[in-house]
């Protein structure tokens, strides 16, 4: 099977044609486990070298830790670099793994959005990376153009650390419920047991009424809307939650 | 002429016919003087439902859901026309938690995450840290998580089979699958003492050496086990029921699989054939011979083709493993991580400033990060870990492939029954406690 020559796993004569990770790479060694990997240094991914000519005022930092390549970017142009990681035919970044962010101990330093993407053609693996200053805005571009299945990653990352994707289509809470207003529990300065007492927060959850557990949108469905207490729909239009 | 409509309670009777000669509990038309009207008169229009949407709340508590999953549906008639999912029901906090422990504490958080696949992301975990802490371990070791992984997948996969058989109506092998569950939970108790919750593995090493006994009960199993997967195999693979039910059901293209992040038998079955073990490899996994089954349709029954040569394969992988296991150490001889032996720890001084330091202190990694990807059954399970040098994880993130997995299943459902969202969803292979952590 040559390249471009199948469309949706099926090749131009009808027959299936699956598509096979490291198929760009053609005949070369399989790979193998990594040993006696460095802590630091060793040879950046390939992607490195082009990346730089490309967006030379871009790229930050390249670091490689671990023999895994890690790229700082600037903020503003990362939705540029990882969109050219993905559509290059010689780079094809097609599978991205996670979306998450870093917050370290020292609250100097700044916080940090991960992005790990792969290659499956060249069997390729990098890190994105993004610095957010303190006090500067919590809001990086959202890759949901690119890759759909960074939809719940970024909604989680939002969730946890209340940074914000611009451009996502849905961008609410995931794992915590809507109403919670407690802060993001993946932030330093969020204490292990939550901000609340256990009793206070049984009581926010005795007093949450069932209504507030869909959206408004999912309320529209079969105007479902309309038949709720006039009490609820009040409460539902004007935003007010319960158990807050 | 004003109509109203009544039903007439009448007397049962064998006939299906009231005492006046009518058919019962049919609704009658009555004009304003009280007269009935013949059946042929016009009852009214009827009033037009088909432009009507419903609001169908699937979950959280639903069995067919496989755990706290609510999907909240719009349907027309019986088709699905929008799927909004909810998750988080299950939700503790493991990767906070996983900031205030040290290394070797996180291991039994990590049983709890997927716990069909506890042994799997045991040495997935132990494999990250490994990482940071710079430490190759022994041959034996190597081996043993081999074992430990395959067994895991497995497990895992023979839960799937079974809810799920139980979802789409076949109770039969539920029964075999869980048979043969048993005989690998017996083994994890042999090998570790505990079944569900195994922290098995150790940083650098494992908690335990296989004890006597455990190859045979291996090898049993590895002949015994594929008869009973052939015999599942013919039970339903080409069961009519099965078939009509599973075929052709949330069809995923291998560009959209990808795109969407799907791993593990979802993207395989859409015909991508990305396996973690062939290409990224870890545990040496590129030295055993085994194949990666690749689906054509991407639907609902090429997922559990390929879950069936899963098996075959995970049987294959363990009868390599069973024969190349090596003598030798299992902990790697680094006091940094593994305690000194006990009676040396009481013995001599070296030792006892080691198991000092290990237990207050705690391993320290030196700084850095790594992504540690394995192929878990439910696809490709990475862990994402951040050292700042001290002796816990700054981040500890867990990349939770059924997470990844059931985001797309707005786009997998819309358009189907809402019977086949049932089927749809047991394809996918979700473990709540995974989702949410």
């Amino acid at each position: 099977m040559t390249e471009g020559d199948a469309v949706n796993g099926v090749n131009r004569d009808g027959s299936f044609a699956p598509v096979i990770a490291g198929s760009a790479l053609g005949a070369t060694a399989a790979p193998a486990t990594p040993r006696n990997v460095p802590n630091r240094g060793g040879a950046p991914n390939e992607s490195i070298e082009p990346m730089r000519q490309q967006f030379a005022t871009a790229v930050r930092r390249v670091d490689v830790v671990w023999g895994e390549t890690t790229v700082v970017v600037d903020p503003t142009r990362v939705h540029d670099v990882i969109r050219w990681l993905h559509d290059d035919p010689s780079q094809r970044y097609d599978y991205l793994s996670d979306v998450t962010a870093v917050e370290f101990r020292d609250l100097e330093q700044p916080l940090e959005v991960v992005w790990h993407l792969r290659s499956l053609p060249y069997r390729r693996f990098i890190r994105i990376k993004v610095l957010l200053e303190r006090g500067a805005a919590l809001e990086v571009p959202s890759v949901w153009d690119i890759y759909k299945g960074a939809d719940w990653l970024e909604r989680e990352c939002y969730d946890m650390f209340g940074i914000k994707f611009a451009g996502h289509p849905d961008l609410r809470r995931l794992l915590m419920w809507e109403q919670y207003n407690e802060g993001f529990p993946l932030r330093k300065d969020f204490p292990l047991r939550g901000r609340f007492s256990r009793s206070e927060q049984l009581r926010q959850a005795l007093a949450a009424n069932p209504e507030a557990r869909y959206s408004k949108e999912e309320l529209s469905i079969a105007d479902a809307f309309e038949d709720l207490p006039a009490d609820m729909r009040r409460r539902l239009t004007t935003g007010e939650r319960t158990g807050e | 002429m004003a109509t109203t409509k009544r039903t007439v309670e009448v007397e049962l009777s064998t006939t299906g016919l009231d005492a006046q000669g009518r058919p019962q509990r049919v609704p009658l038309a009555v004009d304003e003087g009280g007269n009935v009207l013949t059946m042929e008169a016009p009852l009214g229009i009827e009033p037009d439902l088909s432009g009507e949407h419903m609001l169908i709340n699937l979950g959280p508590q639903h069995p067919a859901t496989h755990g706290v999953l609510r999907l909240v549906l719009e349907l027309d008639g019986e088709t699905v026309v929008r799927c909004i999912p909810h998750v988080g029901y299950l939700h503790c906090g493991f990767e906070k938690i996983g900031e205030y422990r040290q290394y070797n504490q996180i291991i039994p958080w990590t049983d709890r995450e997927d716990y069909l696949n506890s042994p799997g992301n045991n040495v997935a975990f132990a494999l990250g840290a490994e990482r940071l802490f710079g430490i190759d371990i022994t041959e034996r070791c190597t081996v043993l998580r081999v074992i430990a992984c395959e067994l895991s997948r497995i497990i895992s996969h023979l839960v799937w089979l079974g809810t799920t058989c139980i979802d789409i109506g076949a109770f039969t092998p539920f029964l075999w699958a869980f048979q043969q569950r048993e005989e690998v939970y017996e083994m994890l108790e042999m090998w570790i003492g505990a079944r569900l919750t195994t922290s098995l593995t150790r940083v650098g090493g494992m908690g335990a050496d296989i004890p006597d006994g455990f190859t045979e009960k291996l090898s049993a199993f590895v002949r015994g086990f594929p008869k009973v997967v052939d015999e599942i195999d013919r039970v339903i693979t080409r069961n009519g029921i099965w078939v009509g039910r599973t075929v052709g059901l949330g069809v995923m293209s291998p560009e959209e699989a990808v795109n969407y992040g799907l791993s593990g038998p979802m993207v395989r079955a859409s015909g991508v054939a990305y396996d973690v073990r062939k290409d990224f490899p870890y545990l040496d996994y590129e030295t055993y011979d085994f194949d990666v089954p690749v689906g054509t349709n991407g639907d609902v029954y090429d997922r559990f083709l390929v879950r069936m040569e899963e098996l075959r394969q995970s049987t294959r992988i363990l009868d390599q493993a069973l024969k190349r296991l090596p003598d030798g150490p299992v902990n790697v001889d680094d006091h940094r991580v593994i305690l000194p032996p006990k009676s040396k720890a009481t013995s001599d001084m070296e030792s006892m400033i080691h198991h000092f330091k290990q237990v207050m202190e705690g391993p320290r990694p030196s700084t850095g990060e790594c992504y540690v990807a394995v192929e878990s059954p439910k696809g490709e399970k990475g862990y994402y870990m951040v050292s700042d040098g001290s002796s816990k994880p700054v981040r500890w993130r867990i990349r939770p492939p059924s997470f990844v997995n059931l985001s797309a299943i707005p786009r997998m459902v819309e358009g189907h029954l809402l019977s086949d969202v049932i089927a749809i969803n047991a394809s996918i292979d979700i473990v709540m406690g995974e989702i949410d952590r």
